[in-house]
């Protein structure tokens, strides 16, 4: 299934976010995008998630969802969103109550949701006993639970130390090497874009526009710090972002 | 040590109270002491009152002529019945307000209207209406908790994570489901508070209510003993009270450590 985004522009009253986003997520791909605060990156992922509506332009779903697919278009927050009075088992079940299914395939899904992020000893821990990349990981087994045709990712490792998201990054890495699946990866890090993502979406700041789509070839099993092709990749990523940066990082904020 | 090192000063410390193992027994025997030591010996006066062993044998002499159950009974039943009343529709209405913008914008400036009347006032209107015996109670007690209990749902329901809202209508939740699993455990902590509250607002009007007409009752009980100059068991009555009221603050703390063990 692909998902395109067409001519989408946003504003709050007179103040534009978003202008003329046209984008195409294949399937089978994760795209990165990559632009400073406030350029309306979560806002667009909202859109394609169909969380709000755009005030013009629209998102289109091409081709179908695969079979067992219960939520084609499924969300990674940042902040986890994990209901603290549910044990992990209970939020990764949570999407799947209101399906009709059998309550045994259903601890199914559960049982190997938690297995792929190496959660089944946890399953039955509160989210306030969990650290941070425990807790991430449990959103991301709830996202897996319904077999996404694709996940929107709303920087899902921006509220984890580093180390932390070395890890997750490297989790992700091989949860695609073991089934590759189609994602929108929404990020302000560089680093975390050209690790993970086939093509790295840059955005303007506000009102947030694409300045350039950078594809990267490296295979992402193959990606660490310091390989050779990525150096440049990430060089030229930098230059288009820095004085963006710069700029924001100089800027009162009022809108989040 | 060389005379140019000496220890920093300690500035920390303190601001953190913590409960003395046996101190609540103490300052309770404490009390009793004072009491018997000042009643036995005249500095108060026994008109004013008993001393302890008095109303100790007023409490069982209640507790075998089964008139300590025939009142317990009646102020119990009028608890449960107007606090359950009070509180099921005001429970109804909050979330309502927590959830619609019709309701918000009709019920909420109904409710804050009324919240600030003292409901012991519509007891003579509630007599009017509904005559001297039962209703009338079980309407002012029911009035008394109502408000309370609807700006507890409603602040409950609004202190809902949206984060977690959000994350549920991203997965396609019905509405149904994510008011029972999302909004309902979420205003949970709000909602157990209010109960706390309301339940202490009903005892007040309990007893008030039983003042002002009822032949069985704890506070007509305080009454009639207080009219009869029976100081021993009215004093009792006031310990029933007591221990009324910590009775119920016990069973809404065993309801908390249920439903919130998860924090």
């Amino acid at each position: 299934m692909e998902l395109i985004a067409e001519k989408i522009c946003h504003a709050y009253g007179n103040l534009k976010v978003l202008d003329d986003i046209n984008l195409t997520i294949r399937s089978g791909e994760i795209v990165a995008i990559l632009g400073p605060s406030g350029c309306g990156k979560s806002t667009l992922l909202r859109f394609l998630g169909g969380l709000e509506r755009p005030t013009s332009g629209r998102v289109l779903m091409a081709g179908a969802p695969p079979a067992d697919c219960l939520n084609p278009l499924t969300f990674v927050f940042q902040d986890f969103a994990l209901a603290p009075w549910r044990t992990v088992a209970q939020n990764v079940a949570l999407p799947l109550e209101h399906q009709p299914m059998r309550a045994e395939e259903r601890a199914e899904r559960v049982r190997s949701a938690l297995a792929r992020v190496n959660l089944s000893e946890f399953a039955n821990a509160y989210p306030r006993q969990l650290s941070g990349g425990m807790k991430q990981r449990a959103s991301i087994a709830r996202a897996l639970a319904v077999n996404p045709a694709v996940l929107l990712m709303d920087e899902p490792l921006s509220a984890l130390d580093a180390q932390t998201r070395e890890l997750l990054m490297d989790d992700l890495t091989r949860l695609w090497g073991e089934t590759a699946f189609t994602a929108v990866y929404i990020t302000h890090n560089l680093n975390e874009a050209v690790r993970l993502g086939h093509r790295v979406v840059v955005l303007s700041r506000r009102p947030g526009r694409i300045r350039e789509i950078v594809p990267i070839d490296v295979p992402i099993a193959d990606r660490r710090d310091g390989h050779p092709a990525l150096a440049p990749v990430s060089a030229h990523i930098w230059s288009l972002i820095r004085e963006e940066a710069a700029q924001a990082d100089r800027e009162l904020t009022d809108v989040a | 040590m060389s005379p140019d090192r000496k220890p920093i000063p300690f500035r920390g410390g303190g601001f953190a109270p913590s409960p003395v193992r046996g101190a609540a027994a103490a300052t309770f025997l404490a009390v009793l002491a004072l009491w018997w030591v000042s009643t036995r010996f005249g500095w108060i006066s026994p008109i004013a009152l008993p001393l302890p062993g008095e109303v100790a044998n007023a409490i069982i002499d209640m507790v075998r002529s089964g008139e300590l159950w025939q009142h317990l009974k009646a102020s119990l039943v009028r608890l449960l019945v107007g606090w359950s009343l009070g509180a099921g529709v005001g429970l109804i209405i909050g979330f309502a307000i927590g959830l619609s913008s019709l309701a918000r914008s009709t019920a909420l400036p109904l409710v804050s209207a009324l919240f600030p009347i003292p409901k012991i006032a519509l007891l003579p209107l509630f007599i009017i209406w509904f005559g001297i015996g039962e209703t009338s109670k079980y309407a002012t007690i029911a009035f008394g908790v109502f408000s309370p209990m609807v700006i507890a749902a409603f602040g409950g329901v609004d202190a809902v994570d949206r984060g977690l809202i959000r994350m549920a209508q991203s997965f396609g939740v019905p509405t149904r489901d994510i008011i029972r699993k999302i909004v309902l455990p979420g205003a949970m902590p709000a909602l157990l508070s209010g109960v706390r509250i309301s339940a202490s607002i009903g005892i007040i009007l309990l007893v008030a209510a039983e003042m002002i007409g009822a032949q069985y009752g704890i506070g007509a009980l305080v009454l009639a003993a207080g009219n009869l100059m029976q100081v021993d068991r009215l004093v009792a009555g006031v310990l029933f009270l007591s221990g009324f009221g910590l009775t119920v603050s016990f069973l809404i703390g065993l309801a908390e450590k249920a439903l919130l063990k998860w924090r």
